[in-house]
């Protein structure tokens, strides 16, 4: 038996699309051309990028955010662990603390943390003013209102874990703790990573908030900057190309991440970008 | 020790107003299979759950290898066991769920290992080797590294089964093991399961397999709405029923 001759069809012709493309097009050409004829300086915007205010900014950028969401997991998954437990005492002051930070503006924490000396004038035994700098502030206001809604996100990841893992684990003689640690918490991690990522790309922004304490991060370098030469928008977009590049970055340790948690969920992992740039552009099908 | 490794006597068990084992008395020797039937509901599942701590028994006494479960006893005061001492107990009787409830993100090998090296201490390169054994025996040999998404639900019970055993119980409790697979691949389980009970293990085991429970049981117990309606040998029950509740239910599923 030989096999039939293939088919041959006219493919149905999407008019509409090259339509609305048409027009999205223009529309972007339009915009481009009112950039470039604006009263903008795009080489300062460039010249400033690698100027030493703007990259230190960037980098305390990175760093307050990295510290900051690191304590806002830890505290998230403590008070997701203290939700859950039988406890109604750990119960309800886990239930307060998301109730109070995350009902509350961060800028107001800000300015509550860096203020403390007025209510509290010796930390440490030593006077707060000292001890409570703005990187600490910073640090304080932005990873206290992150566990907040760190919290959240580790008690769903949680509670979408099935309950016969529980008892499996359980069944097995393995205690709670055990269980929680290597049984719950990894598959929960699948349901709370993508979130995650989420809360660390708005904290790279929300850190710009701390400037208000005057914590020395990329929006007030950039500010510093722009004050004193009065190239207010070049300098505006310098910081922006910054906060893009971070948050471009991050986005695809993300990926990464994610798909190495991924095992065991899926019997195949999905293709990394590189392998669908290989499979779609390079081996393109035929049909 | 001696004596029978389950003994139950008037066990009743409530969950809320509902009330699911209304005084459950039943016997099960050691080396022996005993096999639960009954209609959903009856309180078979319950009641195997309640030996393996994984509910507490309201009223009655339950014991295991001679020890009460969920309580200890001391002065003629009853103590409700700590999370530890029970888990202590649990890991000393093997389950076996009817959804398997393997850990998706740990190989065949890492299910079966868990355990032994978490629970038991045991060093990981020999809680390893023992785990390629069990899977060995279980017909599994080459599914070591594969994950449980990879494998067909009579080859995740089957690691499920291994995974118990790694625990060296000295009982062994089935729920419903085979009700959620596909019919060809009831077969490979039960074949498991056989072999298990022939090699001496005390089983208890609930299923709706009526060839099972008349080749391997030593005692088939028929259980309705909560009590225990009828027990003995498997020819006795599932041949010359004395009950009308369990003619009816034989003559549905037979």
């Amino acid at each position: 038996m030989t096999a039939p001759e293939p088919l041959v069809a006219v493919p149905v012709r999407h008019w509409g699309r090259w339509v609305s493309g048409a027009l999205v097009l223009g529309a972007l050409a339009l915009l481009a051309t009112a950039f470039a004829r604006a009263d903008v300086q795009w080489s300062v915007t460039r010249e400033f990028l690698t100027v030493e205010t703007i990259v230190r900014g960037a980098g305390r950028t990175l760093l307050i955010s990295v510290l900051a969401q690191a304590l806002g997991i830890v505290l998230g998954v403590v008070v997701a662990v203290m939700r859950q437990s039988g406890n109604p005492v750990t119960g309800a002051v886990g239930w307060l603390y998301v109730w109070f930070f995350r009902g509350t503006p961060v800028l107001l924490q800000l300015f509550l943390w860096y203020n403390l000396g007025l209510v509290f004038p010796t930390l440490l035994g030593q006077p707060t003013t000292d001890v409570m700098t703005p990187f600490v502030a910073a640090l304080l206001g932005l990873g206290i209102n992150e566990g907040a809604y760190m919290a959240e996100i580790v008690r769903a990841g949680i509670s979408a874990v099935d309950e016969g893992q529980t008892e499996a684990a359980q069944a097995l003689g393995m205690r709670r703790g055990l269980v929680m640690r290597r049984i719950v918490l990894p598959q929960a991690m699948r349901v709370i990573i993508p979130p995650t990522g989420n809360e660390f790309i708005n904290m790279l922004k929300t850190s710009s908030l701390a400037f208000a304490i005057t914590y020395e991060e990329l929006t007030l370098a950039a500010r510093t900057i722009y004050i004193n030469n009065l190239l207010v928008f070049e300098l505006l977009f310098t910081a922006a190309i910054w906060y893009l590049l971070l948050t471009s970055v991050f986005s695809v340790f993300q990926y990464y991440l994610e798909r190495r948690f991924a095992r065991g969920s899926a019997r195949e992992l999905p293709p990394t970008p590189w392998q669908r740039v290989r499979t779609n552009v390079l081996r393109r099908p035929r049909l | 020790m001696s004596g029978p490794m389950v003994l139950a006597e008037q066990v009743h068990k409530s969950f809320g107003r509902l009330e699911v084992l209304k005084g459950i008395d039943l016997v099960v020797e050691r080396g022996q299979v005993c096999c639960l039937i009954g209609p959903s509901g009856s309180g078979k599942s319950t009641f195997l759950r309640c030996i393996n701590h994984l509910e507490n028994v309201d009223a009655g006494r339950l014991s295991v290898d001679g020890e009460l479960v969920g309580y200890q006893q001391r002065g003629g005061k009853l103590y409700e066991l700590r999370e530890k001492e029970t888990a202590a107990k649990r890991a000393e009787i093997g389950m076996v769920f009817q959804r398997f409830n393997l850990f998706p993100h740990m190989t065949a090998l890492g299910n079966v290992a868990e355990a032994p090296v978490r629970v038991r201490r045991l060093p990981r390169a020999g809680a390893a080797e023992r785990a390629r054994a069990l899977l060995d025996r279980v017909g599994l040999a080459d599914k070591v590294d594969a994950y449980p998404a990879q494998l067909s639900g009579g080859q995740q019970q089957r690691v499920a089964i291994a995974r118990a055993l790694a625990m060296d119980p000295k009982l062994m409790l089935f729920d419903e093991p085979t009700s959620a697979l596909d019919p060809e691949l009831v077969g490979e389980v039960l074949d498991v399961m056989r072999d298990l009970a022939a090699s001496g293990m005390t089983m208890v085991v609930v299923t709706h397999e009526m060839g099972f429970a008349r080749d391997v049981a030593d005692q088939v117990v028929f259980m309705d709405h909560g009590v225990v309606v009828e027990g003995g040998s498997p020819a006795q029950v599932l041949e010359d029923p004395r009950h009308k509740r369990t003619r009816d239910f034989l003559g549905k599923v037979l």
